[in-house]
């Protein structure tokens, strides 16, 4: 190595004379001062956020007023002069010339209405695990880091909402296959076994042999799963006896689980060279676009049981609605990629469905999340519509129980809203948050 | 357009009606259970409690029904139907009766393909005003304003009768029923109007309710009753029957806690009520014993009013027109016999 190249050689050899003889070189960095108090901490960040100009300190301080003209008020009425407890109107009602704030004794008797609607008050421990299941699905599904996500969306698109539906309803999941006696699905068991058996000599595994055993283990599974659950004897619980908030949750998930698939696939089938695809997806689309939900709802509550007098229900309406909405969505995002993307893909040799899932797909979701949050939670929100046909939501739950005149009071109505407004507050800032974290992770890509 | 699709609906529906069900009886005998179609909660009527029972008069009906035909109260699946599907789900046999305080008119009656059965509760329209207005009667409103929701039967009955009555009053309208409510709360008008059933459940929810009360004057006719399908004679008598039964268990003093002791009474007309004499109830596919059933489950009508709206509850409606005939009411049964 060249010692004169080396740092330290050359520092040493500048030192005796630069230094000395020039006293104003520094020949080591200044020690950084502290930036001055008014731009750090708590003044500065006001300095910087509120007091920046005087439009900005206009601003500020109508902020403030309004929120001190507000805030005490709402914290009267839904903390301080609240009541707590209590067994009937007695509680709330005004008492010499005062009126008590938010009644949430009403809320306290009621809440199991609210959540639980008119399912049968010995059975709601199957609620109460249709929700514990449906967390840990939304947890696996959504947080990052979680092990063996693979597992998970199994679990999530298929096994939960088939064991949603037996737990709720009561009826069998895997019904379809109770024909089947005994015989014939200890025979298929066997075969499966079988086949394992000729696959595992003949190290055939990708080819036709591997085929059938995966099929006959699937088949074998549901067979094994329709006995299994067949012992449980879980009465059935009709829907009309759903409510609350367990309607709106089941309503909702259905509804954004069943439709981004739909909406891909119409967005695909809308954007299709195959005319007769192409024809349908955009009547379809078109049609429910065109016809206000609210619409539908009575059409399919009034117009429908004439013609199919059993066994039908609305909610089974609004999973394959929402598809639609989301379908215009997806689109947009299709659109919105340049055709270079496009090109590209086929240029190098990709066919249709590689270049979609590949390619076009990954970039125009993402390009889509904003909108396609936004309509989650304006179906969640929708939700509530399906009170005006007479089916308990959430909303229609707290309607109708501020009705009763067992909680008469002046301050009723307010804190059942109230209770509503919080609830559906969560469930829309839970779901808007992690789509903000989703869309900034998403985006470090177009960062750079 | 909403015209067309309910007038449509409803002739779908009377075609349906015709050739679907003539043996409603034997279908809920069948099910095990009976499908009675509720509203969507309505104090003292229909109204579901903190464990999600059904409540009220109009509930009682389908118990007193679901007694008679099983012997079992709890056999009812309460559908719940909001104004504007309740007679289409009659209709299309999504339920067997309808038990949804209904205003009885004649174009229901005939153009829907129904029959409305005994009334069980006259409403009508009424007032509410403050105490220290001094006021007695509706007649005595003259100058008063007068608070009611906009486009219902409600602001068409106010001007007909105050027209006929040559009075002046200024009607003050909302859209909603709360902000009714709310507007007459906060002084904007004198009175208040609405069925007057509701006004007794508003007034509850005032903040001082004591300071206000319900004018005896009821301007309009607001019968309600069940409603069953047309075509099927047998099941409209069957819940006739259930309503007359209940009203004369109160006429003859049969209620739940002396039933033991009544099904022993020599008094004839007690012994065919309860079915120790004759085969009244065969007569109609249930058995003799169907009215003691309803007694035992659900009581008499007197029982089963004061229990929901009357002096039982917190309504506290008093009798009124919904007295039996014998005490200046309008509820009255013919014979069993």
């Amino acid at each position: 190595m060249d010692e004169n190249l080396a740092p330290g050689a050359l520092a040493g050899q500048m030192a005796p004379t630069g230094a000395l003889q020039h006293a104003y070189v520094q020949n080591e960095p200044a020690v950084s001062l502290p930036p001055p108090a008014s731009m750090v901490g708590v003044i500065g960040w006001l300095r910087a956020n509120l007091l920046s100009s005087p439009g900005n300190i206009a601003l500020t301080i109508i902020a403030a007023l309004i929120a001190f003209w507000l805030i005490p008020g709402f914290i009267k009425f839904l903390i301080t002069d609240a009541v707590w407890s209590g067994a009937d109107r007695e509680a709330c009602i005004t008492k010499n010339g005062i009126t008590p704030g938010a009644c949430w004794a009403f809320v306290r008797d009621r809440y199991s209405f609210f959540i639980y609607g008119f399912y049968p008050f010995d059975q709601r421990w199957r609620v109460d695990l249709f929700f514990v299941l449906g967390a840990l699905g939304v947890t696996w599904m959504l947080w990052l880091g979680a092990p063996r996500r693979d597992i998970g969306l199994f679990y999530f698109i298929i096994a939960l909402p088939l064991v949603s539906y037996g737990l709720l309803s009561g009826n069998n999941p895997f019904g379809f296959v109770s024909f089947a006696p005994q015989w014939l699905k200890a025979t298929a068991c066997l075969l499966v076994f079988l086949f394992a058996y000729l696959m595992n000599q003949s190290d055939d595994s990708k080819g036709a042999l591997g085929f059938m055993t995966l099929f006959g283990f699937i088949i074998s599974g549901v067979l094994l799963a329709e006995n299994a659950w067949s012992l449980l004897k879980l009465s059935p619980v009709e829907t009309s006896k759903w409510g609350g908030l367990m309607v709106t949750l089941v309503v909702a998930g259905v509804g954004i689980v069943a439709s981004l698939p739909l909406g891909i696939l119409l967005a695909l089938g809308r954007r299709s060279k195959l005319p007769v695809v192409k024809f349908f997806s955009v009547m379809f689309i078109e049609f429910v676009r065109g016809v206000p939900l609210i619409t539908v709802l009575f059409m399919a509550n009034t117009m429908l049981p004439l013609f199919m007098p059993d066994g039908w229900h609305v909610d089974k309406l609004l999973r394959a609605l929402v598809g639609i909405y989301m379908a215009e969505v997806v689109r947009a995002g299709l659109q919105a990629l340049p055709k270079g993307q496009y090109e590209g893909a086929m240029a190098v040799g990709l066919g249709y469905w590689q270049m979609m899932r590949l390619i076009i797909l990954p970039q125009a979701l993402k390009v889509t999340i904003p909108n396609i949050v936004n309509t989650y939670i304006g179906l969640f929100k929708d939700t509530s519509l399906l009170l005006i046909v007479g089916i308990f939501d959430f909303l229609k739950a707290i309607e109708t129980a501020r009705i009763d005149p067992q909680w008469a009071a002046p301050t009723t109505s307010p804190t059942g809203y109230a209770f509503a407004a919080i609830v559906y507050f969560i469930f829309c800032y839970g779901m808007a948050s992690y789509a903000r974290a989703t869309e900034r992770r998403l985006s470090v890509a177009d960062k750079r | 357009m909403k015209k067309t699709i309910l007038a449509l609906g409803a002739a779908v529906a009377v075609f349906a009606a015709g050739t679907a069900s003539a043996q409603t009886l034997k279908t809920v005998k069948d099910r095990g259970v009976l499908n009675c179609g509720v509203g969507t909660g309505l104090a003292g009527f229909a109204i579901a409690d903190s464990q999600g029972n059904w409540d009220g008069l109009d509930a009682d009906v389908c118990r007193a029904i679901a007694a008679a035909i099983f012997d079992d109260p709890k056999k009812v699946k309460f559908v719940s139907l909001s104004a504007k599907d309740r007679f289409t789900a009659l209709q299309a046999g999504e339920v067997d009766l309808l038990s949804r305080n209904t205003t009885w008119t004649l174009s229901r009656d005939t153009s829907l393909g129904l029959n409305f059965g005994p009334i069980n509760y006259y409403d009508g329209q009424g007032f509410m005003v403050r105490k220290k207005l001094n006021v007695k009667s509706a007649k005595e409103l003259a100058g008063a304003t007068v608070c009611t929701q906009q486009g219902t039967t409600t602001e068409l009955n106010l001007a007909d009768y105050f027209r006929a009555n040559n009075i002046k009053y200024e009607p003050v309208v909302f859209a909603t029923n709360d902000e009714t409510v709310k507007a007459y709360e906060t002084g904007r008008c004198d009175a208040f109007t609405t069925d007057a059933s509701g006004l007794y459940s508003e007034r509850l929810r005032l903040a001082n309710p004591d300071d206000h009360m319900v004018l005896p004057d009821i301007i309009s006719k607001e019968p309600l009753g069940p409603g069953v399908r047309h075509g099927d004679d047998q099941w409209f008598d069957i819940v006739k029957w259930t309503h007359y039964v209940m009203i004369t268990a109160e006429e003859l003093g049969v209620t739940k806690a002396n039933l033991g002791e009544m099904m022993k009474s020599t008094n004839p007309e007690i012994k065919r009520l309860l079915g120790t004499e004759g085969k009244y109830g065969e007569a109609m596919g249930l058995t003799n014993d169907w009215g003691a059933r309803m007694i035992k489950h659900v009581g008499n009508y007197g029982e089963s009013f004061e229990r929901n709206v009357g002096m039982g509850s917190r309504l506290k409606i008093a009798r009124g027109v919904n007295a039996l005939w014998s005490k200046g009411g309008l509820q009255y049964a013919p014979p069993i016999r």
